[in-house]
């Protein structure tokens, strides 16, 4: 175990705080309603995952985690909020969160999802440390959550935030697991900033084309039932 | 896995050698089959080209059934793998079998493929199904074997749809390849369990060392009967056979009927006798009925055509089915510790694949010099052929006489064979295998009269009687090599048939490899008879048969002619009170079928004949039409394709999900499998 100031238990329960901050905001993500609110939510958990990478970083004494937190932090809490911000106004949809599942059973749902993500993370990794366990756990969970987000909302803006969401699920798994090199990160960090830029790029497409950025519009002039 | 080095290197031959550069010619003939398909060169360098290739390669062959068995690692294929090739004394039967055959078919195709409209859709293809079946033959890993199955597939399903503007080609082609994927799937999933059993190892020897066990190897038997009996057209998988064989040309017919299926035997035996490991008592019963079945329902279909290649394709399933009866007897008598009985049935078995591909070749040679000499393949417009078409004429009658198992010819040697092993079965320990065989006998009882039925009516209303259309009437002998590519058939025929002996002698080291017993040798007899098993049993002697025979009709020939007036004299037939009858009033193909038809195939086949009578006074003329179905098809096949159908539309609604939905289905399919993980373990 490496020497540090302080007592393994309180750096447990810090990495178990912020991952759980994770899933706590998912869920806060889940139940907004408004584009704006979303957006600030996002940011919100870009933070707390800014920090509970740096404090993976200090407990697992691997500096180069630090450059992971303050990539999310730049990116995922400052750069694609803002630029979000400024397309939902430019499209002038902020009052849009068209849900396809109303909030209540999608919280259900969320609830269901992260008590089997616990399950299945705790019995698939009985060997691993107590701290990797959770970290994969409540990593799991903010990955379902994301992933529940973008099925269950309509507007293309909140699959995107949806996909983001889940990314940083992907994150905290990955800076939660010892010895993972910067490389992965920082291209898993660039491809979803790639993405980022392909989504913007097509919602102001489909805006230009369609005159909403409502994905069952794209259906129905597919032909396909919406 | 076991590397090279630990499995014995077998030494390289020169017959192996002479058999990889066939191989390798026959497909440097397809890419010279591309370049000169269109010039008038074409034909005859490529058949030419593949005459001379398969000749050299099945005489080389036929030395080295003698010869010890043969191998070669070659660096092509699957990476540190490679391709492994062996030339023992099966394989090397089987290349002498399809070399000679492919021979034939180019010496006919010669000529015949003069009447090619379309020469660029074959030229390329016929060297290259020939170079396919004879990689099959060479091929001792299961990847080598099945790339070259498929490959042999493919080059043959390009020669069935070669006519595509035909009617019913193209689906025939569809049928085809569905079917012989299907069967690639299957020998596909038995060669996995065998190399599952070796730990992974692909090469035949490395199965060989491990055989399956228990229910896997039992597995692997119905996987092989699947595959390699889709192929030969086992019933109920034929389906696609009587379709496939008849459109393409007819050269190539006879190789598909002929030879192609014996490739599928030969899959078949290798796999079950060779790769298995010793056989299970009871894996016998499945095959003896499998093929018991074939032989009957395949001739009793072959009854019911109307065009000449049908009855032909159709009576390659009852041959077939010959063969697997044949197969399944020596498996009974090998798993119940009756080598000796075991290598009768095999030899009878061996000797029935190179007579069926003999004789049908020449059967379908028949049909393809009446089809060019008269343009049609229907029974109805021909007749009156023996007048016109004197040496096709006699050629046929040997075939048929043959395929009908009359001696002294040599279809009768081999159906003796095999009923002398069925008279063997009172030995057998197990009750089932003891009342199983007997009845498995008096099904081939049954489709070999019903066979002898069939190709008299196909000769009789074909080539005997008067013509029945005017294209009838003016049909012409064909040309000097079709006519020599089915004298040398009919050759073979009557040779093997008045010397069954040598035959059976040549076959025993493949016999002996498979079963560990040889036959008794046969060359050595006395009077060149034939004893498979003891002389107080059964003998025969098919040169005595013929001098009898030949003796007694030229006696009969002399005392009329002596006897009798020997003034020609020209008269017309008694008729009946009907002068002038028109020649449809002579027996037609379904008229001649009537009473079998009736007894045989109205419940499982639903025949069914309708007269329709028009009402006095009318001017139509009455009509009679005669139906039969497929059995297989009305409950196999059309169920199938309508249930894939049903699923097909029904799955059909996932081309129109929105994205949302889309990602629901991903996300509920790893909810779902996360949920299996929390529940399972």
């Amino acid at each position: 175990m490496i020497e540090h100031a302080i007592t393994p238990n309180l750096v447990f329960d810090v990495a178990h705080m912020f991952a759980g901050a994770l899933v706590l905001i998912s869920f806060l993500m889940l139940y907004q309603d408004r584009l704006y609110a979303l957006l600030n939510v996002f940011a919100l958990q870009a933070v707390a995952l800014a920090l509970a990478v740096a404090w993976q970083a200090y407990a697992q004494d691997a500096p180069h985690l630090y450059v992971t937190a303050g990539i999310a932090l730049v990116f995922k809490a400052l750069v694609i909020p803002v630029s979000l911000h400024r397309m939902v106004a430019r499209l002038g949809i902020h009052r849009q969160v068209e849900t396809a599942v109303s909030i209540g059973p999608t919280m259900l749902a969320g609830i269901a999802l992260v008590a089997l993500s616990m399950v299945v993370m705790l019995k698939a990794t009985p060997a691993a440390e107590a701290l990797a366990r959770e970290d994969l756990a409540f990593a799991l969970s903010v990955v379902l959550l994301g992933l529940l987000m973008m099925v269950t909302r309509r507007n293309a803006v909140s699959q995107v935030v949806g996909f983001m969401s889940l990314e940083n699920g992907l994150i905290l798994a990955a800076t939660g697991a010892k010895g993972m090199p910067l490389v992965v990160e920082i291209s898993v960090a660039f491809s979803v900033l790639i993405a980022f830029i392909v989504i913007g790029i097509f919602l102001f497409r489909i805006r230009e084309r369609f005159d909403t950025v409502d994905v069952d519009a794209l259906d129905r002039f597919r032909g396909g039932r919406a | 896995m076991p590397d090279a080095a630990f499995v014995a290197q077998l030494p390289v031959s020169g017959q192996l050698f002479i058999a990889l550069a066939a191989v390798v010619a026959l497909l440097a003939l397809a890419g010279l089959g591309v370049a000169t398909a269109r010039r008038p060169l074409g034909r005859p360098l490529v058949y030419g080209g593949a005459l001379v290739v398969t000749l050299v390669a099945g005489l080389s062959a036929l030395t080295a059934i003698a010869a010890p068995a043969a191998g070669l690692v070659l660096p092509l294929g699957i990476p540190w793998i490679g391709a492994h090739l062996r030339l023992d004394a099966l394989s090397a039967v089987f290349l002498a079998v399809i070399n000679l055959g492919g021979a034939a078919a180019s010496l006919y195709g010669l000529g015949y493929g003069r009447h090619d409209h379309a020469p660029e859709r074959v030229l390329p293809f016929f060297p290259a199904f020939l170079a396919g079946m004879n990689m099959v033959l060479l091929a001792d890993d299961a990847y080598s074997f099945l790339l070259s199955w498929e490959f042999m597939s493919l080059a043959s399903w390009a020669l069935v749809v070669a006519h595509d503007k035909e009617a019913g080609n193209v689906r025939a082609g569809l049928v085809y390849i569905l079917m012989a994927s299907f069967g690639t799937l299957a020998l596909m999933l038995a060669f996995g369990l065998l190399a599952a059993g070796s730990g992974g190892g692909y090469a035949f020897d490395a199965m060989r060392e491990a055989p399956p066990v228990g229910a896997f190897a039992a597995l692997v038997l119905a996987l092989a009967m699947l595959g390699a009996g889709s192929k030969a057209g086992l019933v109920p998988l034929h389906v696609w056979l009587p379709l496939a064989h008849p459109a393409a040309p007819s050269h190539v017919s006879a190789l598909m009927s002929g030879v192609m299926t014996k490739v599928a035997v030969y899959g078949f035996i290798r796999i079950v006798f060779d790769l298995s490991g010793p056989p299970d008592w009871w894996w016998g019963i499945p095959v003896l009925a499998a093929g018991g079945v074939a032989a009957v329902i395949g001739v009793l279909q072959a009854l019911l055509q109307g065009d000449t290649k049908r009855v032909l394709a159709y009576s390659t399933i009852e041959n077939i089915g010959l063969i697997f009866v044949g197969l399944g007897l020596a498996l009974a008598f090998s798993a119940n510790g009756f080598p000796a009985a075991a290598a009768l049935a095999l030899t009878a078995a061996l000797f029935h694949v190179l007579n069926h591909a003999a004789m049908k070749s020449l059967l379908f040679f028949g049909a393809g010099a009446v089809l060019t000499a008269t343009g049609t393949r229907q029974m109805d417009e021909l007749g009156g052929l023996i007048h016109r078409m004197p040496t096709t004429s006699v050629v046929m009658l040997i075939g048929c006489a043959a395929i009908s198992a009359l001696p002294p010819l040599n279809g009768f040697a081999s159906e003796w064979l095999v009923f002398q092993a069925v008279l063997l079965s009172p030995e057998l320990p197990a009750w089932g295998l003891k009342l199983m065989v007997p009845a498995v006998g008096a099904l081939m009882a049954l489709a070999a009269a019903l066979a002898a039925a069939c190709f008299v009516r196909l000769y009789g209303i074909a080539f005997l009687g008067r013509p029945r259309s005017p294209k009838a009437a003016e049909a012409r002998e064909v040309d000097g090599f079709s006519r020599a590519a089915m004298i040398a058939l009919a050759a073979v025929c009557v040779g093997a048939g008045l010397l069954p002996g040598f035959v059976i002698d040549a076959l025993q080291p493949a016999v002996g490899g498979l079963v560990g017993q040889t036959m008794p040798a046969q060359g050595s007899v006395a009077w060149l008879s034939i004893i498979p098993v003891a002389e107080s049993r059964s003998s025969y002697n098919g040169l005595l048969v013929f001098a009898f025979t030949a003796l007694s009709a030229l006696l009969a020939a002399f005392a009329i002619h002596r006897f009798a007036s020997g003034a020609v004299r020209r008269a017309p037939p008694w008729d009946c009170g009907f002068p002038n009858a028109s020649p449809l009033a002579q027996y037609s193909a379904a008229s001649f079928a009537q009473p079998i038809r009736r007894v045989f195939a109205r419940g499982l086949f639903a025949a069914r004949e309708k007269v329709e009578m028009p009402p006095p006074g009318a001017l139509t003329p009455a009509r009679f039409s005669a139906s039969a179905r497929d059995p297989a098809w009305a409950f196999l096949f059309l169920p199938l394709t309508a249930a894939v159908d049903y699923v097909a539309e029904r799955a059909n609604t996932l081309q129109y999900l929105t994205i949302r939905q889309y990602l629901g289905l991903v996300f509920s399919a790893l909810v779902l499998l996360l949920l299996v993980l929390a529940l399972w373990t």
